[in-house]
């Protein structure tokens, strides 16, 4: 792969992680301008193929684009001839003949970016691939926990995250945002832990150089970050978990649990939330939060992403 | 239709002959289909046709128990012209269909069919019958009216048998019959839809795993069931330590239980899904290299008999949809000696290492094929054990025809006057880049594309007739 | 521009050789003076300026305007840092490491902005940070500063103010910092000092920062010794230093 593909976060290494900190420190500024925009991807077109819906991300992709000044192009499956049998390959090696620069690339299947990225010219950015890697998630992650370290010590943003104790709690095992999250903060030099019952995690993480947890409370003594996971009813069905009940009294961040925690211990979820299962409203509304901050940086993590896949290539 | 044995005669000189009775250089002398002299030198009378052996080894052509050609039902990815084709190429002349075709060979009728397509194929072909009727784990298949008809393996490979009690009686229901009950061991809700194995790098990956237990588990269950019914019992494609073990501990309490394993289960390990390419996506999944060291040692010391390819060929765009969806499975017919040979025979580095992915830094780092421990080599005599008069003898193709039954009969050699000249010629030396667009399975879906692998097929031999000179098919 | 230039030329692993020095720390402080009364001047005063450093060798020289034009004139003008890497026209052509971040702390509309560069090459700089600047509001006048003017011009721009006219040879590098103006080649790197892997990737050791604000260091440096990461020098956070 010659190309700045971003499929997985292990694709940029820390010092890739920390490029794109640093391009989205520049990108953040532009988007506190009156007029939000540079002409750095101006004749490029990207364009957003979702094979699995999701607005939020779309649109915030869309937007990084627009911001850029790269053309835009949409692309979802249920209008188009994919319906038709016509197969995952032969719609991308379509739209890659019209020429797009870029496809940022959802989809339900773990890998089908990495599949798409050796059949097409266009650079693939991965937007969520089955239970794999959410790579941007994690990347705005990683910003927005950086800029509040930064803010709550009154100094400029670190590169590193060394030193701080995160907590990832729920069902890891289903979840692309915390393989992609575990990857990005430990390449920063945070250490993490994983919360969960056995069934809601990975079978084997013992090479992932994170700890294991079944106790939600013993944990949180302890962390200087909660990153709350969302749950999804069907892993009822699957006999995963008894019940959602049961789920919330044993790992979900209640008021009760946030009340216990230390006054800076700083919050997180990727959304969408399920208030009162996973987290309490409360809780994910109060200052020690960051969800909004998560989202409003993911504009502009998203323009680092994308500027550096297409505006470094360099002629030969 | 028999095709009739020319009577012309044949010299494959300069070889070393391989067969159950040990290794020795000798030239083989062929007439009329036969075997009629095996000696150090022979001068051939005049006329006589000469095939070039010299450096290669000349061991009885291979038989094998497992494969998948796709007709009726599935003729774009395979027919069993096509089939029997790449099974000569590969040195095979004889192949076990599975009867996973659409509609499944379930009954006297589809058996006949299945015969009537295969009459004239370059390799021969014997059919396997289903376990269950339509393979629906139900109700039992007619036995008896297939086995009538030259069945001699049954079973509903694609899937196992989940059900216990049916199992039970099939082999109760099976003893008297002279057949053999094989079973493709996966326990579906332990499975539970993954679909590669479930370990460190399913768990990297994203990716349901399937753990070695769905296997284990219902080999377990079958075991016991052999030691309750007396009836004996194959096990496909064992892919597991755990596995191999099991049928260790049940030869050695005396259980008439054999096992056979893929060259890809002997050879690959789940680290290649690390690039999410479907074509090695397999059922049974590829796990890890403890396993693939389990089932060399299994092959080595006897508890797996047998090398059966499971070549189960898929149109190309079916393995270009995302890894979940794209149905498993590997071609193997064409590249099954080479692949063995080199992973039993060479010390396991001949080529087959995984191709690059972006594995990512957690979990596993390269798999370390050349720091295996070292293992005994196989022998030749051991090699082709394994993928000839082993399998032969399972699938009963190593007696001699009957009318109406198996066409030629006679698989497995030995290499000796009299014999049926069914001969696989391999020059274990050449190396050799596999092309898939120069093979003859009209499927693409090899693991080895593009790699170098070690030792060729060069001539093929079924029943006298030369079906493949200097590794290219004559008809 | 010459700053921009070499670094870009780093992953080449190429250092600046220095051949002669121009001008010395005491030339290009009084060449500031000049201008900083050249500006008052033209602009009758220094109500409504602006001064905006081009990223990143246009910042200190524009620093040092700014404390200049005060300590002339009793007036503090509002001193602004521009980056231009997402403007740049030739973005396809080599790769864009931005700067510190862009930071102009007012609207720029009515005012007169004096946008200060160390050397003005081909002008394709400046073009783009015109672009830029606009985002910034609708200026009444752009004027340009340059301690050095080389040649070579590419685009109609021509500074307002200048430092020092230098003819130069296109395969010549100049250096400036507020401590010197050196001319000097490219050469490839000496040994013993990594060169740095394909552009865009940063480099495993590398050379470190330019010795801007190092005192007394290239003129002394023998040839073919990369500049060293200067104590004092600002800390490059991307590990193994962005070739910025």
């Amino acid at each position: 792969m010659t190309r700045a593909d971003l499929l997985s976060v292990a694709d940029l290494g820390r010092e890739g992680i920390v490029q794109v900190l640093h391009l989205a420190d520049s990108f953040a500024e532009v988007s506190e301008r009156p007029m939000p925009k540079v002409p750095a991807l101006r004749g490029r077109t990207v364009a957003t193929v979702f094979f699995e819906a999701s607005t939020r991300t779309r649109l915030s992709f869309e937007a990084a684009a627009k911001r850029l000044s790269a053309d835009t192009m949409t692309f979802t499956p249920a209008t188009s001839s994919l319906t038709k049998g016509e197969s995952m390959r032969d719609t991308v090696e379509t739209l890659d003949a019209m020429g797009v620069d870029a496809m940022v690339v959802r989809h339900a299947s773990a890998g089908a970016p990495e599949q798409i990225s050796r059949w097409v010219r266009a650079g693939v950015v991965n937007a969520g691939d089955g239970q794999h890697e959410h790579p941007t998630q994690a990347l705005l992650d990683c910003f927005t926990l950086r800029e509040a370290l930064a803010a709550r010590e009154g100094r400029a943003p670190a590169d590193d995250l060394s030193g701080a104790r995160i907590a990832i709690v729920g069902d890891v095992r289903h979840s692309r945002v915390a393989r992609s999250g575990v990857l990005a903060f430990r390449a920063l030099g945070a250490e993490l832990v994983l919360v969960g019952p056995p069934t809601l995690l990975p079978p084997d993480t013992a090479s992932w150089g994170v700890g294991i947890a079944h106790d939600l409370d013993e944990v949180l003594a302890d962390v200087d970050v909660v990153y709350v996971l969302r749950l999804q009813v069907e892993r009822i069905r699957e006999c995963l978990l008894p019940s959602l009940h049961e789920y919330s009294a044993r790992f979900g961040l209640t008021r009760d649990r946030a009340a216990r925690l230390r006054p800076d211990v700083l919050v997180m979820h990727p959304g969408p939330m399920v208030r009162g299962l996973e987290i309490d409203a409360e809780v994910a509304s109060s200052p020690r939060s960051l969800v909004t901050r998560q989202v409003h940086n993911g504009v502009a993590v998203r323009m680092a992403v994308l500027f550096r896949l297409l505006a470094r290539e360099v002629a030969s | 239709m028999n095709v009739p044995l020319e009577a012309t005669r044949l010299c494959v000189r300069g070889g070393a002959v391989v067969d159950a009775r040990g290794e020795r250089r000798a030239d083989v002398l062929i007439e009329a289909g036969r075997i009629v002299a095996v000696e150090r030198t022979i001068d051939p009378p005049v006329g006589t046709s000469v095939l070039d052996a010299s450096g290669c080894v000349v061991a009885p052509g291979l038989v094998d128990l497992h494969t998948h050609l796709r007709e009726p039902g599935s003729e774009d990815a395979e027919t069993i012209d096509s089939g029997a084709r790449a099974a000569a190429l590969g040195g095979y002349t004889a192949v076990v269909a599975m009867p996973n075709t659409e509609p499944p060979i379930d009954s006297a009728a589809a058996v006949r069919a299945v015969l009537a397509l295969a009459a004239g194929a370059c390799a021969e072909v014997a059919v396997a019958g289903a376990i269950t009727v339509g393979r629906a784990g139900d109700q039992l298949a007619p036995f008896a009216e297939m086995a009538a008809l030259g069945v001699r393996v049954f079973t509903d490979d694609g899937r196992g048998v989940q059900h216990a009690g049916v199992m039970r009686r099939a082999l109760e229901y099976a003893r008297p019959l002279g057949i053999v009950l094989a079973q493709h061991c996966e326990d579906e809700q332990l499975a539970a839809g993954g679909y590669m194995h479930e370990g460190a790098w399913s768990s990297r990956l994203g990716v349901p795993g399937q753990p070695a237990i769905a296997e284990e588990a219902m080999l377990a269950r079958d075991i016991a069931l052999v030691r309750l019914t007396g009836s004996p019992m194959h096990f496909l494609h064992l892919s597991s330590a755990g596995s191999v073990e099991l049928v260790r501990a049940a030869r050695a309490a005396g259980l008439p239980v054999t096992a056979e394993a893929t060259p890809h289960h002997l050879s690959l390990t789940d680290a290649e899904l690390c690039g999410y390419d479907p074509v090695f996506k397999v059922n049974p999944p590829l796990r890890t290299s403890d396993d693939v060291l389990a089932v060399r040692s299994g092959v080595l010391d006897g508890t797996i008999g047998a090398i059966a390819t499971d070549h189960a060929p898929h149109p190309r765009e079916s393995k270009e949809e995302p890894l979940d969806t794209a149905p498993p499975g590997m071609i193997g017919l064409e590249t099954a000696l080479a692949v063995a040979y080199g992973a039993l025979c060479l010390g396991g580095d001949a080529g087959a290492g995984p191709a690059s992915g972006s594995g990512g830094e957690i979990g596993a780092g390269a798999p370390t094929w050349l720091a295996a421990p070292p293992m005994r080599r196989a022998s030749l005599v051991e090699l082709f054990a394994a993928l000839s008069w082993v399998p032969a003898r399972i699938a009963g193709l190593d007696a001699p025809a009957r009318p109406g039954f198996s066409t030629t009969g006679g698989h497995g050699g030995p290499i000796a006057p009299g014999a049926v000249a069914h001969l696989c010629v391999f020059d274990p030396t050449v190396r050799w880049t596999v092309s898939v667009s120069r093979g003859a399975s009209r499927s693409t879906n090899t693991p080895f594309a593009s790699r170098d692998l070690v030792g060729r097929v060069r001539h093929t031999l079924r029943a006298g007739e030369a079906v493949v000179v200097d590794a290219e098919p004559q008809r | 521009m010459a700053e921009r230039e070499r670094r870009s030329a780093r992953p080449d692993g190429r250092v600046l050789v220095p051949r002669s020095v121009l001008m010395g720390p005491a030339d290009v402080r009084r060449a500031l003076v000049r201008i900083a009364h050249e500006v008052l001047e033209r602009n009758h005063g220094a109500e409504d300026l602006v001064v905006v450093g081009l990223q990143s060798g246009g910042v200190p020289l524009a620093e040092r305007l700014v404390a200049l034009l005060e300590e002339i004139d009793g007036t503090a003008v509002p001193l602004g840092r521009l980056d231009v890497a997402f403007y740049r026209d030739d973005i396809a052509l080599r790769p864009v490491r931005p700067g510190e971040v862009t930071a102009i702390p007012v609207d720029l509309t009515g005012r007169v902005v004096v946008l200060v560069d160390d050397v003005l090459f081909t002008g394709r700089t400046v073009r783009a940070a015109l672009d830029a600047l606009a985002d910034h509001g609708r200026a009444r006048a752009v004027q340009l500063a340059v301690m050095v003017d080389r040649g070579h011009r590419e685009l109609p721009i021509r500074p307002d103010f200048v430092g020092k006219n230098l003819p130069t040879r296109r395969d010549e590098t100049v250096d400036v910092s507020i401590d010197g103006v050196t001319i000097g080649d490219l050469a490839a790197a000496a040994p013993g000092s990594p060169p740095d892997a394909a552009p865009g990737s940063p480099p495993d050791a590398a050379p470190g920062p330019p010795p801007d604000a190092a005192p007394g260091s290239p003129p002394d440096a023998a040839p073919g010794s990369p500049p060293d990461a200067a104590p004092g020098s600002p800390p490059d956070a991307a590990p193994a230093g962005d070739p910025r």
